[in-house]
């Protein structure tokens, strides 16, 4: 603040305070009498008169012990213009102070679990560990991954042990620390509807379901050369472009006939936030962990 | 000295003395703002919200979004730790009217952009209780089916112009055919999408 601003804060605020101070002794000392008495303000509304007593001593003190708190504060903190107060206090000082804080208390605590690998983290004696995981699950994950991530139409179940970008340790924390976007494209123009159709039930003959085996074998070239290269040849998928398997019969959009249509009709474009700037390394650790162990058991 | 039977008689007299005495507060606390660096000029590298996502604004405020969601992250551990760096008044620099809330029923959305994708965005509004099956946000089934025309998006971008936001030129020639036939569902996850995200000053944890 420049140092006209400054004085302008301080020169108002302070006036205030000694403008109330006048007007409180002022007012009193103007009292045409101290005592109790019968005499009114002199005018009347619909018969109510107004008693012309002063102000009740303790009532009195009370306003000057304000006038004193106010005068102590803005000693202490800051409040006239950059006078930062005799106690220095901030508002991100004392965010600071709680941060570190939290840090000398908890670092420590995720330090010890940093070290262990997320097998150890499986183990019963390291409990409290899986346990911090499934909290920074249930605040961050859980909100698209449901409660202990069985997922949601649209959002990948991690219970299932099927991964679209994997499912080892490295790989959830690839997942965790910089998102992930799918992009399966859209076909309608490719395929037109008559090859939607024909390979539609394509997809059904992968998983073993009831389908037009005519139809499906008509599709078969075109996936073979449109589809393998990220579903793979036999369909199981890959990893490293998150493209699903499609020969187990899990479906993240739903399998029917109608929903696997529009899928391959309108593409789908699935997106994993990342996390990297929301939870810290260790704290990511502790999730990998929590997530594997959904799938172990 | 005046004294307290002539003020009480002279309702002009009052009121004069009742503005001097009311805006002693704001000519301490509310004006020196108008000057100070920290209030007045923007983050650094701060861009502007697009056509569309100006008109999501609109949608958040006429939905009422700023009911029950503040887009206030104040500086307490608690809150930092759940949403991300506190906010500054530098980045609010361009918000007419700001969307600071006083009163979080759901969370605080400062920095909601980029957090869940726009499929959970838009499945969480048409109904929230399909993702998060305890929730009691309302549901928002007629943005789905409203489209914007985009006849007034160059007018409220201009008005946001004399308001100090730099919009450009070629953004407001471009605003109708950015927004026209858009969702306004559409509009509105774009809107949360830019929440936090219009700079990356605060990104590094």
């Amino acid at each position: 603040m420049s140092a006209f601003w400054s004085a302008w804060v301080t020169v108002i605020t302070l006036a205030v305070i000694v403008g109330c101070t006048w007007l409180l002794f002022a007012t009193r000392k103007s009292q045409p009498h101290q005592e109790l008495t019968e005499e009114t303000v002199g005018h009347s509304f619909d018969g109510i008169e107004e008693l012309d007593n002063p102000m009740p001593k303790w009532w009195f003190q009370m306003f000057v012990a304000t006038v004193v708190f106010g005068l102590v504060y803005l000693l202490l903190y800051p409040g006239l213009g950059n006078f930062k107060g005799l106690l220095g206090w901030t508002s991100t000082g004392q965010w600071e102070e709680e941060m570190a804080y939290a840090e000398e208390h908890y670092a420590p605590v995720f330090q010890r679990f940093a070290q262990l690998s997320v097998d150890e983290l499986q183990q019963p004696e390291n409990a409290e560990g899986l346990r911090i995981g499934q909290r920074l699950f249930a605040n961050n994950c859980s909100v698209c991954h449901g409660v202990g991530g069985v997922g949601f139409y649209g959002f990948p179940n991690l219970t299932d042990g099927d991964w679209l970008w994997g499912g080892s340790e490295e790989a959830i924390k690839t997942t965790l620390h910089n998102g992930r976007m799918g992009a399966m494209p859209a076909w309608a123009d490719v395929l037109g509807e008559d090859g939607i159709r024909d390979m539609t039930h394509y997809v059904l003959s992968l998983s073993n379901r009831e389908h037009d085996a005519a139809s499906a074998e008509r599709a078969q070239p075109q996936f073979a050369s449109l589809c393998a290269a990220c579903h793979m040849p036999d369909g199981t998928g890959m990893y490293a472009l998150g493209a699903p398997n499609l020969t187990n019969d899990n479906w993240l959009y739903g399998g029917s006939f109608e929903q696997i249509a529009h899928t391959l009709r309108h593409g789908r474009f699935g997106v994993m936030p990342a996390f990297s700037g929301l939870l810290s390394e260790d704290q990511i650790h502790l999730v990998t962990a929590y997530v594997m162990s959904l799938s172990n058991d | 000295m005046i004294k307290h039977e002539t003020i009480e008689k002279n309702a002009g007299l009052m009121a004069i003395l009742i503005i001097i005495v009311i805006s002693a507060g704001g000519l301490a606390e509310i004006v020196p703002l108008f000057f100070k660096d920290s209030t007045t000029q923007p983050i650094q590298d701060m861009r502007t919200y697009t056509a569309v996502e100006l008109e999501g604004r609109d949608i958040y405020i006429r939905e009422g979004c700023h009911v029950c969601h503040t887009q206030m992250i104040r500086p307490f551990r608690a809150e930092t730790e759940r949403y991300g760096h506190f906010s500054t008044a530098n980045e609010h620099v361009w918000e007419h009217p700001f969307l600071w809330g006083s009163k979080r029923t759901g969370p605080d959305l400062a920095r909601v952009g980029g957090r869940y994708s726009d499929d959970w965005q838009r499945a969480h509004l048409y109904n929230p209780r399909d993702v998060v099956p305890t929730s009691k946000m309302p549901s928002y089934p007629w943005l789905f089916e409203r489209r914007l025309t985009g006849d007034q998006t160059a007018r409220k971008m201009e008005v946001m112009r004399t308001l100090g936001v730099p919009y450009t030129d070629e953004q407001i020639a471009n605003a109708k055919s950015d927004v026209q036939g858009v969702y306004e569902v559409d509009a509105l996850v774009a809107y949360l999408q830019a929440l936090g995200r219009t700079h990356t000053n605060y990104d590094v944890r």
